[in-house]
């Protein structure tokens, strides 16, 4: 099937910015979902509220626009639910680490199979250039106006504490390798986490006078690496790409299933 | 206590158990799938009732992070097709109200209970208290409407256990249970109806076939909205913002006005089939109580103490809050020479029975605001006063 | 290996919002913005059907139609 064929064309344009990083990654999740060959009506998208949770209404999946911080706990109820669906979950910065944070670190601890994009643009888009929870210490925003003295999350550091069992993180500019690991995270049979810095030329690039949409993707160019580059040993500010982590756990919904089965055996 | 007529007793189906367990069991008997909560005192053995129960019947129970994930989490299983519920209590339903508001405007099916105690904040969490009527109504923000019932006995939980669910099922709305500390702690006799003795409301589905234009949100014309569960091959939009009859978001006022107009009329308009209540010695009573829940048992006590003496007490018992029954309470108080609503809150039904009748100087209140259960001689107190007697 | 051959850009010309993105990062310079401020193809002679534009593009503007070796439209 056709990349268009994926989403509904009576949306578009879409209300992005100009050069909004959201799009490209709504670009390549169409990409992963037609080289992954898997049919609309065994998707669903959930998402929460901001810029980036607009994602949701553009795609023909079963979508649900939900609450500023808690799509992930309604993609549980979805998924627990109908365990054969696939379930991706789209969230901004402040969405999935804010507001959110709390159950972003319980889905991954109980390993539920879903994939969990994080649409980083270190900013609050939406509200118009706060600073976020992902917002780098001393970065500029409408409620930082000397300068952000917040520490950062590390996502990637966060999702593997947590328990995640498929983290990674790329770019927008970074495209191949961006629906690549969106796919691999979609297939992967845990709670999957991908981080994708992202691009809001209108609020994080003019506050903080890194220029518009391409220079922030030149930065993204410039100032990342795959995982175990030895550039990172000279240069310690250079964000890595990559996988991090993959590995097997038992799956929550698997574990439940099991549990009810446990019961009837016993019950005849 | 009352006997509702589709039960026969048999030593089968006799039960002694407390409320909340009640509650539990009425779910079951509903069919609900899907359980998601968080514990807390006064309601927490309903969620222990569902974790051992729900996956032998085949259906899941999550303990979720709080309250907030639990609500959400059950109106997304909802949205897969399943009959589902959550409970809680005072802290834990402030916590809900956001997603409560999400569930009405996407006008997903689903059950929350609320077994009150003492507030407002941590409060009294193993007292009993009935102050969060108002909340119930008015938690969310943002003009809306709501269906709220309640139960004073454990043959009564069962029943209105069940019938929150038709009626979530019937109006396409998230349907509140306020029951309360006192009667889900209680244990008492209970009888277990025979499956369809109460009839269940079984999810509308929509009859569009595939490839067809399905209108998740075009009421049919007797205003109810076929469905069709996620996974199914109708894929539309679910929205917390103003939406058109696909689901995507509108912000033309023609649309906006007629969806909240929907969302009120869909529940106002069929006060008649929501609103549940007991009539208790009516017909010649020249003094009424009005009462619910735990309140209502001292309430239904006293009258039956004072009929006993010659006493013409009455009791109207609501079981729905919400809508409120306004006309069938102007009905029973236009007769008698006064009324007196009996709650335990500073008189959140109280307001609502003097905005309904004609002469609101005669309704007076009894409460109890202290975390005890309002007694038949704290009412009796009461009525003395008013007619002169004092205590 | 045989080279895929540039049969011509599908640009849905209202989608496109002038980024500028396509435009930049082509490794041909292929691209460019018209008067309008929107995606043109200045140098299609020159476009190695690598994509990027097409797989970066925010908006879902851009479609390159090459066909595959050895197939006859790009579609097997
Ligand atoms: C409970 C609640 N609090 C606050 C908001 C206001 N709000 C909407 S979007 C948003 C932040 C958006 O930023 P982010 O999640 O990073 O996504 P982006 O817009 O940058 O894609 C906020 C604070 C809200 N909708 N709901
Ligand atoms: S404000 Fe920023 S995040 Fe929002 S659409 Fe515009 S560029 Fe994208
Ligand atoms: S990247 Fe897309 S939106 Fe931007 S200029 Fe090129 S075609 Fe237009
Ligand atoms: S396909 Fe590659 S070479 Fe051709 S226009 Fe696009 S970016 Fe340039």
């Amino acid at each position: 099937m056709a990349v268009k064929d994926y989403i509904r064309q009576r949306f578009f344009p879409h209300m992005w910015c100009p050069g909004c990083g959201h799009g490209t990654i709504l670009n390549a999740l169409l990409r992963a979902v037609e080289t992954l060959g898997l049919k609309k009506q065994d998707i669903v998208m959930v998402s929460g509220i901001g810029c980036s949770a607009r994602i949701s209404g553009y795609v023909d999946f079963h979508s649900m626009h939900t609450l500023h911080g808690r799509a992930l706990a309604f993609a549980t109820g979805v998924k627990m639910s109908k365990p054969e669906l696939n379930v991706i979950v789209p969230m901004g910065d402040g969405d999935a680490l804010a507001i959110g944070g709390n159950h972003f670190i319980h889905a991954a601890r109980r390993n539920i199979e879903m994939t969990a994009i994080v649409m980083n643009n270190r900013i609050y888009g939406m509200t118009g250039g706060q600073f976020s929870p992902l917002s780098a210490h001393g970065s500029m925003g409408t409620t930082a106006p000397y300068g952000n003295i917040d520490h950062d999350f590390d996502v990637v550091e966060l999702a593997t504490a947590a328990g995640a069992t498929f983290v990674a993180r790329t770019t927008t500019y970074h495209v191949h390798e961006l629906s690549d690991f969106i796919a691999q995270a979609i297939s992967h049979k845990g709670f999957s986490v991908l981080e994708v810095l992202s691009q809001c030329p209108t609020h994080y690039g003019r506050r903080n006078r890194v220029g518009g949409a391409v220079d922030i993707l030149k930065t993204y160019k410039n100032n990342t690496v795959r995982i175990g580059s030895d550039k990172k040993q000279e240069n310690p500010d250079l964000i890595e790409r990559g996988v991090f982590v993959k590995k097997e756990l038992s799956e929550y919904c698997r574990e439940y299933d099991r549990l009810i089965a446990r019961e009837h055996r016993e019950a005849e | 206590m009352n006997k509702t007529p589709e039960t026969t007793e048999t030593s089968e189906n006799i039960k002694f158990m407390q409320g909340n367990d009640v509650c539990a069991q009425g779910a079951l008997y509903a069919g609900v799938e899907f359980f998601a909560g968080y514990p807390i005192t006064p309601s927490t053995e309903i969620a222990e009732q569902m974790a051992m129960q729900l996956p032998k019947h085949g259906g899941k129970f999550m303990q979720m992070e709080d309250e907030i994930s639990s609500l959400c989490a059950i109106i997304g299983a909802s949205l897969t097709g399943h009959k589902v519920m959550t409970a809680t209590s005072g802290p834990g339903f402030s916590l809900m109200q956001e997603a409560l508001g999400y569930a009405v405007m996407a006008e997903i099916p689903c059950v929350i209970v609320n077994v009150m105690r003492g507030g407002p904040s941590t409060g009294l969490p193993t007292h009993v208290g009935q102050g969060d009527v108002n909340q119930a109504r008015y938690g969310v923000h943002g003009d809306h409407a709501i269906i709220a019932l309640t139960a004073s006995n454990h043959q009564d939980i069962f029943r209105m256990t069940v019938e929150a669910f038709n009626f979530a099922e019937t109006y396409r709305t998230p349907v509140i249970l306020l029951l309360d500390e006192m009667t889900g702690h209680l244990r008492e006799k209970v009888v277990l109806p025979e499956p369809g003795a109460i009839p269940l409301v079984k999810r509308l589905r929509t009859a569009v076939s595939n490839g067809v234009d399905y209108h998740p949100y075009l009421p049919r014309e007797d205003g109810r909205l076929p469905m069709s569960d996620f996974g199914e091959h109708h894929r539309y939009n679910v929205t917390g913002l103003y939406h058109d009859m696909w689901g995507f978001p509108s912000e033309d006022p023609k649309i906006v006005y007629g969806l909240i107009r929907h969302l009120f009329d869909k529940i106002e308009n069929n006060i008649h089939q929501i609103a549940r209540f007991r009539k208790y010695y009516l017909k010649d009573a020249d003094i009424l109580l009005i009462s619910y829940g735990a309140a209502a048992r001292s309430a239904l006590h006293l009258v039956e103490n004072r009929r006993r003496r010659g006493e013409k007490l009455g009791l109207l018992e609501l079981q729905t809050l919400w809508p409120f029954p306004g006309e069938i309470i102007r009905e029973a108080c236009r007769n008698v020479k006064f009324t007196i609503v009996v709650e335990m809150n500073m008189g959140q039904v109280l307001e609502q029975v003097r905005l309904s009748v004609d002469t609101p100087e005669k309704i007076f209140l009894a409460n109890r605001i202290d975390g005890e259960l309002i007694t038949p001689t704290d009412i009796r107190n009461i009525k003395r006063v008013i007619q002169g007697k004092g205590i | 290996m045989k080279k895929k051959q540039y049969k011509g850009h599908k640009i849905e010309r209202s989608w496109c919002k002038g980024c500028g993105i396509c435009v930049e990062f082509c490794p041909k310079q292929v691209l460019e913005l018209d008067a309008e401020g929107k995606v043109s193809v200045a140098r299609p002679q020159d476009c190695i059907c690598c994509k990027l534009c097409e797989l970066r593009c925010p908006d879902l503007a851009i479609e390159v139609i090459c066909t595959e070796p050895g197939t006859e439209n790009g579609h097997e």
